[in-house]
């Protein structure tokens, strides 16, 4: 069969090419030249190769030592809030009615936290948790626990922790009411003939059947909750000290702050890089075990 | 193993004050035998699921009482009942082998470990499953997998009756009557109490020795596929079992004669007591009308077409306003489309809306 030549397509395509280049591609390289890179101000560059690299990931070094604490931190952040979003979602998703006019209640409310932008969901956080004029913070304070998230380090990871947990749990418990849904109701009826005892239907239906969208769920949490940047930055602003330094803060300081550009550079690919390795990681799981649930042909 | 009565059981989805033309189940007084093959047949939304999933507790009768061997279970939970039940499509636990798919329910009743090994080995070997007890039971075929929901039912020795809830849908058609055998096998072995629903009649009739005819939540016949064919007890049961099904025609009955359309069709019988004002009409298998040339005396019929079904041929033909298939023996052809019908008297039935009356010797 000849194929019939036809170049005409390219000028179809060109359109995608000039956009991506121009917004991803060209920034992305622009990132790259400063990584390489060191400046002292005035638009003066000196060459200084992967200088930044071997220090970022050299802990002796100051670079290399906020970095690696930083990324510990943020790992142990999302850590601790997927230990508790997922749980706590799936708890949720459990105990939310099936039918009835409470169900639609039950979605808005748990939406709502959803549908609050991050600065917003800082500044609430950050108000509510003060201890002279925010409720939560008064109200801990007079009852005896000397609470104060400026001063003190865990106070300050708590607010942090608990925020996350009050602005992404809905998330978790929306994705698995949605697996809970799709159980049929004869799973149930058979559980129920089989003499199942609650936790043993939990164990044997719903938990294998919300699979699926849990590892969505641990998915989306993760790399939300390892860039994340607004909430905490409204709220402690990365302290006290640097307890509450993320990733994401640590760059903006070194970017904006320290205008170092060759450090942020630097730091910003081998961030990006973790979070493409991890992304990577997950969707090859998730194929997997989404082509492993494929019956076998001829098995009986 | 366990005799089944129903005493006076109804169920409306909407609560007893509905009209009972609502229910989803008419009131209903019959006995299923211990060790009987029963197959309910219906229409889809006769109410045979409503029965079946009253009887195993899923839904909870709005009137009436289910008996097992005389104890009154009405109140209980689907648990507490001795009940196995197969559902339209396959339910098993996903993370779960085929051997402990099989053990779930012994294992929620705390049976001892080498007992449940012992009767899971039993019913693998029953059920064929032996090679696949230690596979994961998702990678199995459908049939399969329907074999292990019944096994998750048979595995426990106490299970009074086993309920099959439309269970061949998913089923490939050559593996249907496997796995039809395979329940009628199982069933000869096992001395088991089996009801099986469909809307299929094959199905029906080649799995029961009694079938029970629903019909727009009641029941309208019972009793041995023979039976239903001879002597259907409802319109509705002679039109929807064989095939095709029986021819009903309007007429007008006084003591041994029908009147069709100004012809008179000698009974075998006199039906003298008919209720005043009911809709008489007279009922017959096309298998006991014939088409042949038209002659004196005969009732004269329209052609529009002859199936060829291979063995036996039947004529489509109009009467009147009344359609009427009957058997169109070998070498039959009309010329002009016009044929007589010879009927077989010992095979005509009268109905008095709707139902069969018996006539005097």
């Amino acid at each position: 069969m000849d194929k019939t030549v036809n170049q005409k397509a390219w000028f179809l395509v060109l359109p995608v090419f000039l956009v991506v280049a121009f917004s991803a591609v060209l920034p992305l390289m622009t990132v790259v030249n400063y990584s390489m890179q060191d400046t002292f101000g005035n638009n003066q560059f000196f060459w200084n190769g992967v200088g930044w690299f071997k220090e970022l990931l050299d802990p002796s070094t100051d670079l290399g030592g906020r970095f690696l604490a930083s990324l510990g931190r943020n790992l142990f952040f999302s850590l601790v809030i997927l230990a508790i979003e997922v749980p706590l979602g799936i708890v949720i998703a459990l105990s939310m009615p099936r039918q009835g006019w409470t169900v639609a209640a039950c979605l808005v409310i748990l939406a709502l936290p959803l549908l609050i932008p991050w600065n917003v969901v800082g500044t609430i956080w950050q108000i509510f948790g003060r201890p002279d004029i925010g409720l939560m913070g008064y109200v801990l304070n007079h009852i005896g626990l000397d609470y104060n998230y400026v001063s003190n380090d865990i106070d300050a990871w708590v607010t942090v922790i608990v925020m996350d947990v009050w602005h992404w749990t809905s998330l978790v418990a929306l994705l698995c009411y949605a697996g809970l849904k799709s159980i049929p109701e004869a799973y149930y009826q058979a559980a129920q003939i089989d003499g199942a005892s609650r936790w043993a239907v939990f164990k044997a239906i719903q938990l294998p059947k919300m699979n699926r969208v849990l590892l969505i769920a641990v998915l989306l949490r993760f790399m939300d909750s390892f860039m994340i940047y607004t909430e905490p930055f409204v709220v402690t602003g990365g302290g006290p000290g640097n307890s509450t330094t993320f990733v994401s803060i640590e760059l903006v300081k070194i970017a904006l702050g320290q205008f170092d550009l060759g450090k942020a550079a630097a730091l910003s690919l081998v961030y990006n890089l973790i979070i493409l390795i991890v992304c990577w990681i997950f969707y090859t799981v998730m194929t997997n075990a989404g082509a492993e649930r494929k019956p076998q042909e001829g098995a009986a | 193993m366990a005799r089944i009565d129903l005493v006076d059981l109804a169920h409306s989805y909407g609560g007893n004050d509905a009209p009972q033309d609502s229910f989803a189940l008419k009131p209903v007084t019959m006995t299923w035998r211990q060790g009987g093959a029963y197959a309910l047949l219906g229409p889809s939304g006769c109410g045979k699921t409503t029965l079946l999933n009253v009887i195993s507790g899923i839904i909870t009768p709005s009137r009436g009482k289910i008996l097992f061997d005389g104890q009154d279970i009405t109140p209980l939970s689907t648990q507490k009942r001795n009940i196995a039940q197969v559902f339209q499509f396959p339910v098993i636990y996903d993370t779960m082998t085929v051997g402990q798919n099989l053990a779930f329910p012994l294992k929620n009743r705390g049976v001892p470990k080498a007992e449940i090994d012992k009767r899971v080995a039993e019913i693998g070997r029953l059920l064929d499953l032996e090679p696949y007890l230690n596979r994961k039971a998702t990678r199995l075929t459908a049939d399969a997998k329907q074999k292990i929901s019944l096994g998750r039912g048979l595995v426990r020795s106490d299970v009074a009756a086993v309920l099959f809830d439309e269970p061949l849908t998913v089923i490939d058609p050559e593996l249907k009557w496997q796995l039809r055998s395979k329940l009628k096998a199982l069933h000869r072995e096992l001395d088991l109490t089996m009801i099986y629903v469909t809307h299929d009649q094959t199905e029906a009739l080649t799995f029961a020795d009694t079938v029970v005819v629903m019909h727009d939540g009641r029941v309208v016949q019972s009793g041995t596929p023979a039976e239903l064919f001879d002597k259907p007890a409802h319109t509705f049961v002679g039109y929807f079992i064989g095939s095709p099904g029986m021819n009903i025609i309007p007429a007008e009955v006084r003591g041994r004669e029908a009147h069709i359309d100004g012809h008179v069709i000698a009974l075998n019988r006199a039906y003298d007591k008919l209720p005043a004002g009911a809709k008489i009409e007279i009922g017959v298998r096309p298998e006991f009308v014939e088409v042949v040339a038209p002659g004196p005396g005969l009732l004269t019929a329209k052609i529009e077409r002859i199936d060829d079904l291979g063995r036996i041929r039947f004529a489509r033909t109009r009467l009147g306003e009344a359609k009427l298939a009957a058997r169109a023996p070998a070498g039959f052809t009309s010329s002009d489309g016009n044929a007589g019908l010879k009927l077989d008297p010992s095979h005509i039935h009268v109905y008095a809306d709707s139902l069969l009356v018996e006539g005097a010797a």
